[in-house]
């Protein structure tokens, strides 16, 4: 193993921000895929496989993912919440994989909401 | 590194290990592989969370839901519900002694909120077996600040102000032990990790190295630079097997990256550590029967007519540090004396860890800043006493520490304040003592230790602690003498005066501090022949009320020695002559008919 000098603990530390910013629970976004029996039903973990891949590929490493029940919208599964820090979530209803990947691209990395997939932007009101 | 949607941090401290955290492990990873979630989901093992009460426990990141007393049984379900549906499972959590729900989050467990993590502030957070893990989370920075930014004085300085002192004991001031071995010229200096941790009930240093073992390493490096040292090395008990194998893993680790061997981090820096196994006697943690050791002669301790850091390990210069201390050096060095120095009292900064064990709730390992209430370590972190029974006392300080009453629970803790109540912070065991704690019986408890623990080679010391230690035991037998009492603090005091160690200067702690707390305990022993808690046997009997027995004939079933008799639908009773006072009747009987005097 090559010896380390001072510049490459910043190197190892930015490779591992991944890892350790999903251990503090704090990411930049964080993706909720509903996983219920409705949503696996659906297709919810091929949706998490293929979210898992995009970040897997992408240099994002501030990115959490969190599965949730069921939402209640069972007809509309599968569905993920996206939520950018400081923003109001969105969920994306009626998911393939391909969408799944264009949500990732263009709202995860670019801020952008796919308005086609989305269902509502905000969460319901609890008590 | 591979992408994992979620990290389940499961705790492999030795308690948690005992609990059978890697049968879970095992049992989560086959459950994972049914529902084909292991490309999706990680298991860690961390170090020690301290909540060793409630384990083995678990978080789930990035959720932060904690799991906590969990079986095998428990992981299908937990598995199927929570990491395949997102629906955490309530009867997993953590439920607090007085709440009714669950609470979900671990930031949210008063246990935990209410601790400051310094020295075990990579607890549950990492796993100990990877050194990238470690300087992800800002490892190994400070060692590179002082190595390429600081000068050795400025090191010292910097620790000098930050008022740390040694966390083993004594609380020597750190920067000024530094300092000393700097000044003494040598070809040769040791820094010597005390890692021989050996009060009863103590294991903060057990678990500092088990759950992050490079904190200490960091921390001795930068000691080496400071004092101008290349050879460290670590006293450990041999009988810590989970620490000495993650200690071992961690500087093959660091010798790997270049950050212990020669031209640390490309500079010109050279240190390395060495592991010494100690054989577990209790005196080796003093500074020269360490050194003796490490010598190959018997641990005796010496008198100190020359400082360690002048002439210490084979007459050279040597700074011995307690595991804690060196672990909370990083951070102290990264983020600047003043930083530390604002935590605190006026004399003691920083936080302390605490091994909090006894007649206590949430039994564990506690971090706080020094200045805390005992009430709000005991009852806020640690829940209240076990069965809401009434708190009596708590022992601090080990063996050579002393019990202080419920009269001082709101005592802010420190070094200053804990000796001058009678204790002493020693290396931060905290034994919770409730009314069924007899106190006679617990100086009884430590002298009995400390006897066996005496290396012999003051008289003081070796026969005194020996004959307090019968005295103790004869009122303790119902053999007390109004003269026990004076004798015991005039013994107390020589025994003090007599030894040359710290061991046999604080072997009297246990009898003199609760004789001046509790000395009329000491005086219901020896004038009314009665143990005011109930515990010392002989001075004890049991009866059975016969207006509470409904005659269900448990006690009289259970009883090893037939010591009670009783006809069938009458109370019971029972023989004092065959009785033992085993106590088992008492635990049985579902009435509490059985009554003790």
């Amino acid at each position: 193993m090559a010896k380390l000098r001072i510049e490459d603990l910043e190197k190892i530390t930015d490779r591992m921000r991944k890892v350790m910013s999903l251990r503090d629970g704090a990411g930049r976004a964080k993706i909720t895929v509903h996983m219920g029996t409705c949503g696996i039903a659906a297709g919810a973990r091929k949706i998490m496989s293929a979210l898992i891949r995009c970040v897997d590929e992408s240099a994002v490493k501030d990115v959490i993912f969190s599965t949730s029940g069921c939402a209640g919208l069972c007809s509309r599964e599968p569905m993920i919440t996206i939520e950018l820090v400081g923003q109001a979530p969105v969920k994306y209803v009626d998911l393939t994989e391909d969408k799944a990947k264009r949500i990732f691209t263009e709202h995860i990395l670019n801020g952008k909401i796919v308005v086609d997939c989305a269902l509502a932007i905000g969460s319901e009101q609890t008590l | 590194m591979k992408t994992y949607r979620t990290h389940l941090m499961l705790c492999a401290g030795t308690g948690c290990v005992s609990n059978g955290s890697y049968r879970i492990k095992a049992a989560l990873e086959a459950e994972m592989a049914k529902h084909n979630l292991q490309e999706e989901i990680a298991v860690v093992m961390t170090g020690c969370n301290g909540f060793c009460a409630q384990g083995p426990v678990m978080t789930v990141q990035p959720d932060g839901i904690f799991y906590q007393l969990l079986t095998v049984e428990d992981i299908p379900h937990l598995v199927e519900e929570h990491l395949l549906k997102g629906r955490p499972v309530k009867r997993l959590m953590y439920t607090p002694p007085d709440a009714k729900a669950p609470v979900p989050k671990m930031s949210d467990i008063g246990f935990f909120r209410k601790q400051r993590l310094i020295a075990l502030r990579n607890r549950g957070l990492i796993d100990p077996e990877k050194i990238e893990e470690y300087i992800a989370r800002g490892g190994y920075r400070a060692l590179a600040k002082a190595l390429s930014s600081m000068s050795p004085e400025e090191i010292i300085e910097e620790v000098k102000n930050s008022q740390l002192r040694g966390r083993g004991g004594a609380g020597y001031p750190t920067g000024a032990k530094w300092q000393s071995a700097a000044r003494h010229k040598s070809d040769v200096k040791y820094i010597i990790c005390n890692a021989d941790e050996g009060d009863p009930g103590a294991f903060m240093d057990r678990s500092i190295i088990e759950g992050d073992p490079h904190a200490v390493i960091e921390g001795m490096a930068i000691a080496g630079r400071a004092v101008g040292s290349s050879n460290g090395l670590v006293y450990i008990r041999a009988e810590y097997p989970i620490a000495l194998e993650r200690l071992i893993m961690a500087i093959g680790q660091a010798r790997d990256y270049g950050l212990l061997g020669k031209g640390i981090l490309g500079t010109d820096f050279d240190f390395d550590i060495d592991i010494f196994k100690g054989a577990g006697a209790f005196v080796c943690g003093e500074s020269s029967a360490m050194r003796a050791s490490i010598q190959g002669e018997p641990p005796e301790p010496s008198a100190k007519h020359t400082h360690a850091t002048e002439a210490g390990l084979w007459e050279k210069p040597t700074v011995l540090n307690n595991v804690e201390t060196l672990a909370v050096v990083p951070e102290i060095i990264w983020r600047g004396a003043d930083w530390f120095a604002g935590i605190g009292t006026e004399k003691s900064k920083g936080t302390k860890v605490f091994s909090l064990v006894g007649k206590v709730k949430n039994t564990g390992l506690v971090e706080v800043p020094m200045g805390i209430t005992l009430r709000d370590i005991i009852f806020d972190i640690g829940g209240g006493i076990q069965g809401d029974r009434k708190f009596k006392a708590v022992q601090t300080g080990g063996p050579s520490g002393g019990c202080i009453p419920a009269a001082l629970l709101d005592m802010p803790v420190d070094y200053e304040r804990l000796a001058a109540a009678g204790s002493m912070m020693g290396s931060g065991g905290m034994i919770v003592m409730d009314d069924e704690t007899c106190m006679v019986d617990v100086a009884r408890y430590f002298l009995d230790f400390l006897r066996d623990e005496s290396c012999g080679k003051c008289t003081a010391c070796r026969e005194g602690v020996d004959v307090m230690h019968q005295i103790v035991s004869d009122i303790c037998g119902g053999k007390g003498k109004e003269e026990h009492i004076p004798l015991l603090e005039e013994l107390g005091q020589a025994v003090k005066d007599g030894s040359m160690c710290a061991l046999g200067g604080t072997a009297s702690n246990p009898v003199l501090s609760t004789l001046r707390y509790f000395r009329d305990e000491y005086e219901a022993h020896i004038r009314d022949r009665h143990c005011p808690a109930a515990v010392c046997k002989a001075l004890i009997t049991f009866s059975i009320n016969p207006e509470k027995c409904k005659a269900c004939l448990l006690c009289n079933k259970n009883c090893p020695q037939n010591a009670i008799s009783g006809e069938k639908k009458k109370p019971q009773k029972i023989e004092q002559e065959k009785c033992v006072r085993c106590g088992v009747c008492r635990d049985v009987c579902r009435f509490e008919a059985v009554t003790v005097q």
